[in-house]
């Protein structure tokens, strides 16, 4: 057993706030098995101390869920963007290094601020517009196929990682799959079918779906497995259709 | 008073925050919401396998009654009994409105809602959407939030952590204090109305099924300035669960909704891999206690025969566990119903739940007790209501799995116009408007101040285990008098040290370890709550059982437990519980209703 890997050894991007410069700085903490990233940061929580033993403040990180359907706790992890919690140290090369997503804006150390994508979600107006909450009975009778389809989208959770990943994203350039997924959710519904030319014209402005480079890297980082290329090539025919038809009405 | 003039403030982004705001912004009014992580990431999202309704579309004679009468029987009859028959005959209809939201609920060949088997009732009742239901039903109540605070009726403040009431001299609710946790600016803000929605005190065990911002520290907030807290000591444990480093991930009781069966070998340490022990060598202890119900027993029973079966070294391995198994069930099925934890388990354990079975151990999971609430969830403090499971309603001493979806919806949709109608009804306190504001800002900056000065041995982390570990060992499944008492005596230490903490960050941008302090503090005062009343309760019910009072004794305890803050500690008392529509009596899950 003299083998045995007794630390766990991290490199961790740090910043004290957004006006400082960023630094690395390293960690070296006690190996126990089963850990995942999230672990090891509470450890450094509770006991700030780098590798060289000299104290540090500690390192400071989103979590909630701690089972990959919150998303908060996304970072890059070995280059690769993903959800700390379900990074499991024992299937990671080291040292392991931590780093801020570069598409949003850093707070402070492994915190970014997405509200960006919250936005998104305003802009393309994802919601079903029902008459009020008061009862009206069930709504629009679907088959199981319709549903399994919307719910592949429906299980995005706002993570960032397709728009980390995607390299036509950045500086307010694109929209990005995030928000063309939820059009197409949102699209699918019989009710929201009914106001699918409001979300069609935002793909359709600047920053639109025609952005889409076709890197096809969102659907390879997607931890929640949505078909955002397949999203993005309906709404595409959708806009196209919806274009051509507003020229023919003009 | 303008109808526009109504403000109230919603603390939590889960589930019954946005069913209260949602409902407010229809109505017209403005709303304040407050979260401490984006209301999109909230705990709501980890409710995996459905929300309860008798729909009754499987010609199983099902009904909102028998919905009710499961509900005031799983809860071992400590529930106030009017607001569930409510919730029972209102959740029909919350189905619906989540169905026409967009949420992609399972179906039936025919197109209709399917429904599936859950504990503590014989019928298919729970609506599901695939198995990530809260994730589903969070987002659709998140989008209409948004719709309304498009249009300017719901401001969100995300990222800001409620600290305290703001009280009037009449000990009247008129607003909040917050605390920004980027920049650690402290504000008030005033309000006609506050409706709590924080969700559960998880946190206390240290490691539960809760997630992060579950501490309960807002509500043990209102707590220690004069709100009642109500049956503390009913913690749910749920039965099975992946144990883990940092977190015990639920497993949903839909895998035995969907024919999950819970077995271990009959040959204390077997060493044979679960899928070479044959079935006579299998002892599938639930199915054989209880022949009618099996593997879908109440929780709180489930958890007991797990918690016993391994302590008498029949745990796999000989360790605390037992095996949850689906490997009999085709796995396009698994796929289909049960496919979103199957992918936790496979991501945190590695092995695929398809072709070997789980290996499981019971979770603090819920907390039946909460603030104490009248039938239109109001608090005992004016001004100042609570919705979902950091209220005390609906659930008595344990809670039925998918009720907890229902009756945070619920529990939103009765607050919010009950605050509204408050809100209409109030003089505004106009002389003493800006100074109560100021005052307590003051007070909770001070509170600040003295954490950020103090440079004491303690480590606040170090506290937090600790007080987890106790939790969990003694107020949790089996419970002593003895071990109680010095669970307690624990906490008084852990107060002492606490004094003694330092935040052990220089940099105060952003910075978790305040935050964190504020939340042990309050954690450290909820859990004396939820210890002692589980001391002072001599009887067994539900969640809480005592092997020296193993029988439930209503002569003596059908009633609830109210605690009040008090600098000295908690005071208990008891008021009794309304059981005027359906007579208490005996469970006994063994044989059919």
């Amino acid at each position: 057993m003299g083998t045995e890997r007794k630390f766990i050894e991290l490199r961790i991007r740090r910043r004290a706030n957004p006006h400082s410069e960023p630094y690395w700085e390293e960690f070296a903490i006690p190996y126990r098995p089963n850990m995942n990233i999230i672990s090891c940061l509470m450890e450094i929580r509770k006991n700030p101390v780098t590798k060289d033993g000299r104290p540090t403040t500690p390192v400071v990180w989103e979590m909630n869920c701690l089972e990959q359907v919150c998303g908060i706790c996304t970072m890059v992890i070995n280059g690769r963007v993903r959800q700390s919690c379900s990074a499991l140290v024992d299937q990671l090369e080291q040292p392991i290094t931590l780093e801020p997503m570069s598409k949003f804006p850093n707070v402070r150390d492994l915190v970014v601020d997405r509200s960006e994508m919250f936005n998104h979600l305003k802009r393309i107006k994802a919601w079903i517009e029902i008459d009020g909450t008061y009862d009206l009975g069930p709504g629009p009778r679907m088959s199981q196929e319709e549903v399994e389809e919307r719910y592949a989208y429906s299980r995005c959770m706002t993570c960032g990682c397709c728009l980390e990943a995607c390299p036509q994203y950045g500086d307010g350039n694109y929209i990005g799959p995030q928000a063309i997924a939820q059009v197409r959710l949102m699209n699918m519904h019989p009710t929201g079918r009914m106001t699918r030319d409001d979300r069609l014209q935002v793909l359709m402005e600047e920053d639109g779906i025609h952005k889409c480079g076709n890197a096809q890297n969102c659907v390879r980082v997607c931890p929640m497995k949505l078909p955002l290329t397949k999203a993005i090539y309906e709404e595409n025919r959708e806009t196209t259709w919806y274009g051509l038809f507003s020229l023919l009405r003009r | 008073m303008a109808k526009n003039d109504i403000k109230i403030a919603v603390v939590g982004g889960g589930l019954a925050g946005l069913s209260a705001a949602m409902k407010i912004a229809e109505a017209g009014h403005h709303v304040d919401l407050f979260s401490v992580v984006a209301v999109r990431r909230s705990h709501s999202v980890c409710a995996q396998g459905g929300i309860n309704a008798a729909v009754n579309t499987k010609g199983e004679g099902d009904s909102p009654w028998k919905h009710f009468d499961d509900t005031v029987y799983g809860g071992d009859f400590l529930a106030d009994q009017p607001p569930v028959k409510a919730m029972c005959e209102m959740a029909p209809s919350i189905i619906y409105l989540f169905d026409r939201m967009g949420v992609p609920f399972s179906r039936t060949k025919e197109g209709l809602l399917d429904f599936r088997r859950f504990g503590g009732t014989l019928h298919h009742r729970t609506a599901f959407a695939g198995a990530s239901t809260g994730q589903q039903l969070l987002y659709a109540l998140d989008e209409q939030v948004r719709r309304y605070e498009a249009l300017g009726r719901v401001t969100k403040y995300e990222g800001w952590e409620m600290l305290s009431l703001v009280l009037d001299s009449h000990q009247v609710c008129r607003g909040i204090v917050a605390m920004n946790r980027q920049t650690l600016e402290v504000k008030a803000f005033p309000a006609d109305a506050v409706i709590m929605a924080t969700g559960g005190p998880g946190l206390i065990f240290g490691k539960s099924t809760n997630s992060q911002v579950c501490t309960g520290s807002a509500v043990s907030a209102c707590y220690q300035q004069g709100a009642r807290y109500a049956n503390g000591e009913f913690i749910q444990v749920h039965p099975t669960a992946i144990p883990g480093e940092d977190k015990l991930r639920l497993m949903s009781e839909s895998a035995r909704g969907e024919g999950g069966r819970i077995w271990v070998p009959r040959k204390k340490g077997d060493t044979r891999p679960p899928q070479e022990i044959p079935e006579k060598e299998r002892w599938y202890f639930l199915e054989e206690k209880y022949p009618a119900y099996g593997n879908l027993v109440p929780r709180d029973i489930a958890t007991r025969e797990i918690f016993m079966v391994c302590l008498q070294g029949y745990g796999v391995g000989g360790k605390n566990q037992v095996y949850l198994d689906l490997t009999h069930i085709p796995e396009e099925v698994l796929n289909r119903k049960l496919g979103a934890i199957l992918e936790i388990y496979e991501m945190f354990v590695g092995d695929d739940p398809r072709h070997v079975p789980m290996r499981i151990f019971p979770a603090v999971h819920y907390s039946m007790g909460g603030l104490w609430v009248d039938y239109n969830q109001r608090t005992n403090i004016p001004g100042l209501l609570a919705a979902g499971e950091c209220d005390f309603s609906i659930h008595g001493a344990n809670r039925l799995g998918a009720n907890s979806l229902v009756s945070c919806v619920y529990g939103g949709f009765v607050a919010a116009p009950a605050a509204i109608e408050y809100a209409k009804s109030i003089e505004r306190n106009g002389a003493e408007g800006s100074k109560i504001y100021e005052d307590e800002v003051k007070r909770q900056q001070e509170i600040n101040e003295r954490l950020i000065r103090q440079t004491g041995k303690e480590n606040q982390y170090a506290i937090h285990e600790e007080m987890g570990r106790w939790m969990t060992e003694n107020v949790t499944v089996i419970r002593y008098n003895d071990k109680l008492k010095e669970t307690d005596n624990k906490l008084l230490e852990l107060l002492d040290r606490y004094k003694r903490i330092s935040l052990n960050d220089s940099n105060m941008w952003a910075t978790h370890a305040l935050p964190h302090a504020r939340q042990l503090y309050n954690m450290l005062q909820l859990a004396r709550v939820i210890t002692l009343g589980a001391l002072n309760r001599n009887e067994s019910r539900g969640a809480h059982y005592k092997p020296e009072f193993p029988e439930r004794d209503d002569e003596n305890w059908l009633k609830t437990t109210i605690a009040e803050y008090s600098d000295e500690g908690p005071v208990f008392s008891y008021i009794p519980v309304d059981v005027s529509l359906i007579k208490p009596r005996k469970r006994d899950y063994s044989k059919a209703k």
